[in-house]
């Protein structure tokens, strides 16, 4: 049985980020279209920067999820416009991000507050971290540091 | 020229730069002064590498001769490279590094602004992407320059040093020559000369910020962008491109 757009969001929607673990690829807001030609899905997935490594590891767990579920008949597009950004995490991923530990996006550039201790006592140590989609702060109460996602 | 000579032409200059500057950042990975900035540096050459992924691996789809983004970086000897002599230049000192990357990362976003209304769809749309990366960049080189300029005196006159010793090679970014012209008419990617009098608006706001004096000597080493390099793109070129001579197609 073929299944539905829906269901194969669904199931996309199970498959975490490679880096992140806690947010699922459709949270992370780069799945952008699902659709079916004929008797085939086409999956449109756009990079989140342009040389992370992650994007490899992505497609290939697209593919290896959705064929375990069945689908025989897919095809992974990529595309660049309009670019990522940081507008389409839902709100259950910034959720997800805080309550793991990294402060979610905020258009002001910035954390609002510690993910730990929630104070808005807070310093900048880098502009990068540990992925190209993360910088480095540090909550000046607790003494936390900690991973700030990137607004872009 | 034709119109998709001039294309493979440009998407050659773009990615070269990337490439080579890419290249160069990379070399600090592990020798930087602090982690935060070995970190830094590592995800900006690794914006660059993905970058030039999307300009060359356009420029080998666009060309059908079978070459993707490796071969075309990999197979190509120096004169066959179209990216600015500012690129090649030797990393210097911490503080030079992030000066060279400033002076780039100044007319980069400049470039790609333009870019963002090509008449070819596809250059538009990697402008578009890449523009969110380099706008990062260059916040993060605009305030090192600062803060090292008006830092200490020893990190000031350091930082005064590496101004005059690359100065002379920001002149090239904005040299138009007649694939320029051609560029430009067409409707692909803005002159560059056009984008010298933002630059300098932009330049001169952030020396004086950083106290540092911008040489009044408009003297520009060209050539790298017709294939005339320095000696330091082979001595590049002999490191990254080793493997891929040394066991041609080899791969993970």
């Amino acid at each position: 049985m073929t299944p539905s757009v829906d269901q194969i969001w669904a199931w996309l929607d199970t498959i975490p980020d490679p880096e992140i673990p806690v947010i699922t690829l459709v949270d992370l807001g780069i799945i952008r279209g699902v659709e079916q030609d004929g008797d085939e899905f086409v999956i449109t997935v756009t990079p989140t920067y342009s040389g992370c490594p992650a994007t490899a590891v992505i497609n290939m767990d697209i593919e290896n999820t959705l064929r375990q579920k069945g689908v025989k008949n897919l095809r992974l597009e990529r595309r660049l416009s309009p670019a990522w950004t940081t507008d389409w995490l839902p709100e259950k991923g910034r959720a997800a991000l805080e309550e793991y530990g990294i402060a979610p996006p905020q258009v002001a550039g910035g954390p609002t507050r510690c993910p730990r201790c929630h104070s808005e006592n807070l310093e900048k140590t880098s502009q990068f971290g540990s992925t190209p989609c993360k910088a480095l702060w540090k909550c000046k109460d607790c003494l936390e540091p900690f991973d700030y996602f990137k607004c872009i | 020229m034709e119109r998709s000579d001039l294309i493979a032409e440009f998407l050659l200059r773009m990615g070269d730069n990337t490439l080579i500057l890419s290249h160069r950042v990379s070399e600090w990975c592990g020798h930087a002064p602090v982690i935060e900035e070995d970190i830094a540096l590592a995800n900006t050459a690794l914006d660059l590498i993905g970058q030039t992924q999307l300009w060359l691996g356009l420029a080998g789809e666009l060309e059908g001769k079978g070459r993707d983004a490796d071969k075309i970086a990999y197979h190509r000897d120096a004169w066959d490279f179209r990216n600015a002599l500012l690129v090649e230049r030797p990393n210097g000192h911490f503080g030079e590094t992030l000066m060279r990357q400033f002076l780039f990362d100044a007319w980069h976003i400049l470039m790609l602004r333009g870019l963002l209304t090509s008449t070819e769809l596809r250059i538009a749309e990697i402008a578009e992407k890449a523009l969110k990366e380099v706008t990062y960049h260059l916040e993060r080189s605009r305030d090192t320059v600062v803060a090292l300029g008006d830092g200490t005196p020893e990190s000031h006159a350091k930082m005064q040093g590496a101004l005059d010793r690359l100065y002379p090679y920001v002149g090239e970014l904005f040299h138009s020559d007649a694939v320029d012209k051609a560029l430009a008419e067409a409707g692909i990617a803005p002159d560059p000369a056009d984008l010298r009098e933002a630059y300098d608006a932009y330049l001169a706001t952030t020396m004086a910020e950083a106290t540092l004096n911008i040489p009044d000597d408009r003297f520009a080493h060209l050539g790298g962008r017709s294939g005339k390099h320095t000696e330091h793109l082979g001595y590049i070129l002999a490191d990254m491109q080793f493997l891929q001579r040394a066991y041609p197609g080899a791969t993970w």
